[in-house]
């Protein structure tokens, strides 16, 4: 028989025992939504957190150091195959060269250093941070003050809420009002070419700063800024400056170092996914790397045990619900026993009596699997109105804990097919064998 | 010679059912030979195993032993799926309770050995409508089974017996759940068949007269054997 008769017979035959073949129906998708909605959850908890760390920052920038640097986190490796090797530095040269690897965002020095502050008649010493133009969608600036930079080396500043108090008891009136960074810059000294020569004068320098904003989280640039910074200014603008840090003294004794260069830098990769190819591609320029990449691997690790067993619990509704599918396909051979006979003796063979049964409980998988992506949706929606409540009433902002992507219920669907074909597999090969004699023979 | 004259042929035929303890000889060593155009009776009481060896003929039951050929083939040696293509295109059958199925109209119904026979939808609907026209029932194309007298259930069920053209048509007491006038009409349909499309015949009945009005030949059986082997009068 071919596909669209046997489909065509197998829609028949669900619309005649119409109130049983609906419930089972509705079992499989009842086990489907039950399925569906529990992974919604694990797959929603996973975005949530995957997008917190994906706009951390922490996962998609690599710390490069010079290499043999007694502060970096590879000195094992370092020793393994480089003790002779000279000192590679961190020079602009090499800056510019990671620049233009493949999948590199950005590669931006790491800028802090202390300095003092003042805002009308208050003079507070702080530290400064340099913060790259690709933070702003970092989760800090979600609920901050005002706004972000305008422009990657606009002359303006974010202060962090408790520095912020330090200067004025009202701390939101600071948007706006200019400060004034006092800071010490270098000069470096001409050498023509003879690097024992090298080295820099400094000089006392004032920049004005406008306040743009107040944060109230410590934002995050690279992830060695554990160390808090209180006030923070564009990187390209505190690279500018060109002002002492803390690294820059040691960096001036140091026998190889004749020119320009970083202490350490950071390196944007476009995709966190391509994390490893690119500390790669920098170890092989001779330079020390540190990444986070392991610690999303366990974390990965986690959500998909987590996901397991809520695979498992949720499926477990979906296989009482294929019990459901052998049970009606198994009524519906006794009752139609005579017909199966009727086909049989019409030249249907055993294969087109197997198919006709497999292709009725296929339909009740799909419209199942249909119906209970539905349901499985609009729990969902009711998680996360529900959280969504809860969250606002506890004055947090609200988060979708439970994400149905079209991935989820397309194979879901596929799926519920599968478990009710294998339910019409026994159903199905009862029928195939059914005698036609017996069966034509009694009334 | 006999290949081509004889469309049936069976040597020593036998088919037994084991219940319980005894066996049951249904039909025990039959030889027979049907020539192609004939119409031939099976006469027998109930129990005789007339409608065994009609399902033996249909391919629907296996021999237990002997020899059964149809149209050149032995389908002692046939797979199931030989079986069925063989039931598809050669045999047309009608039974005694009509086995419609009642959920399906009357053009369902007859339709449903073309959709086995895999013909086109477009020319299903054309040979549907001829063979229900054959029999007079073109009007209740639409109908389920239940809707119709005895006869015209009969008469639906002999379109769905035609309706795939086959060479043998086999009928098991076609008239034994119909009036006697009803009865006549169905066999004069079977008998105008067989003399205008030339198709085999072989009617299964326990009455004589019936027998004996319609076909050429009559076989009759008693305890799975055939005891004559004669022409009808």
């Amino acid at each position: 028989m071919k596909a669209p008769d046997l489909l065509e017979l197998a829609l028949r035959n669900l619309r005649e025992a119409r109130l049983r073949n609906a419930l089972t129906t509705l079992g499989i998708a009842v086990g489907v939504a039950s399925l569906v909605a529990m992974l919604s959850l694990g797959v929603g908890l996973q975005e949530l957190v995957g997008q917190r760390l994906d706009r951390s920052g922490l996962f998609d920038s690599i710390v490069v150091y010079p290499r043999r640097d007694g502060r970096g986190f590879e000195r094992a490796d370092a020793r393994a195959d480089g003790e002779s090797e000279s000192l590679r530095l961190l020079t602009p040269e090499i800056r510019r060269q990671m620049e233009s690897l493949p999948n590199v965002a950005e590669v931006f020095p790491e800028v802090r250093f202390s300095t003092q502050v003042r805002w009308q008649d208050t003079t507070r010493f702080t530290s400064v941070a340099g913060l790259p133009f690709s933070a702003r969608s970092n989760e800090a600036f979600d609920d901050m003050l005002g706004h972000f930079f305008s422009s990657p080396e606009a002359e303006e500043a974010i202060l962090e809420l408790d520095f912020a108090q330090e200067l004025t008891p009202q701390p939101e009136s600071l948007v706006g009002q200019t400060v004034v960074l006092r800071y010490a810059e270098r000069q470096p000294l001409g050498t023509d070419g003879n690097a024992d020569q090298w080295g820099f004068t400094v000089q006392r320098r004032e920049k004005m700063l406008r306040v743009v904003g107040i944060v109230r989280q410590q934002p995050f640039g690279g992830w060695r800024n554990f160390a808090r910074g209180e006030l923070f200014i564009p990187t390209a603008l505190a690279e500018r400056l060109n002002t002492l840090q803390f690294s820059t003294v040691r960096e001036a004794v140091r026998a190889e170092t004749a020119g320009e260069t970083y202490g350490s830098l950071i390196v944007r990769v476009s995709n966190p996914a391509r994390v490893r190819e690119v500390q790669q591609a920098i170890r092989q320029m001779g330079l020390a790397t540190y990444s986070i990449l392991d610690a999303t691997q366990s974390l990965r690790r986690f959500f998909i045990i987590v996901d397991l067993f809520l695979g498992i619990f949720g499926s477990l509704a979906l296989a009482v619900a294929s019990l459901g599918i052998v049970n009606t396909l198994v009524m519906a051979i006794l009752e139609r026993r005579r017909e199966i006979g009727i086909m049989k003796a019409l030249g249907a063979s055993d294969g087109d009596v197997k198919r006709l049964f497999f292709a009725e409980a296929g339909v009740m998988g799909l419209l199942g699997g249909l119906v209970g992506v539905l349901l499985a949706a609009g729990i969902g929606a009711a998680i996360n109105f529900g959280t969504g409540y809860y969250l606002q009433r506890q004055e947090l902002p609200p988060e979708s804990v439970s994400s149905l992507p079209f991935w989820l219920g397309s194979s879901a669907i596929v799926f519920s097919i599968l478990v009710s074909l294998v339910a019409g597999i026994y159903p199905a090969a009862r029928a195939a064998r059914l005698d036609p004699v017996e069966a034509l023979r009694y009334e | 010679m006999t290949e081509n004259s004889n469309i049936i042929r069976t040597e020593d035929l036998a088919r037994y059912y084991r219940m319980g303890p005894s066996v049951i000889r249904a039909v025990d060593g039959v030889s027979l030979e049907i020539a192609r155009g004939e119409f031939v009776a099976l006469l027998g009481s109930s129990g005789s195993g007339k409608s065994t060896l009609l399902n033996l003929l249909a391919g629907l039951d296996r021999p237990t032993r002997g020899r059964i050929q149809v149209a050149g083939r032995d389908l002692s040696t046939l797979s199931r799926e030989e079986l069925a293509a063989y039931r598809r295109h050669q045999v047309g059958m009608v039974f005694q309770a009509f086995n419609l199925v009642p959920r399906m109209t009357l053009e369902e119904n007859v339709e449903l050995p073309l959709r086995f026979a895999e013909v086109e939808r477009s020319e299903r609907t054309q040979r549907v409508q001829q063979a229900l026209a054959r029999v007079g029932l073109l009007h209740r194309l639409g109908h389920r089974p239940s809707e119709l007298s005895g006869g015209e259930q009969q008469r639906a069920a002999l379109a769905r017996a035609l309706v795939n053209r086959p060479s043998i048509l086999l009928a098991d007491e076609p008239t034994g759940n119909l009036d006697s006038r009803t009865g006549e009409e169905i066999l004069n349909l079977i008998a105008e068949w067989n003399r205008t499309l030339g198709m085999t015949v072989v009617l299964v009945t326990h009455e004589r007269p019936l027998a004996e009005r319609y076909a050429q030949r009559i076989l009759q059986m008693a305890d799975g054997k055939l005891v004559t082997n004669g022409r009808a009068q």
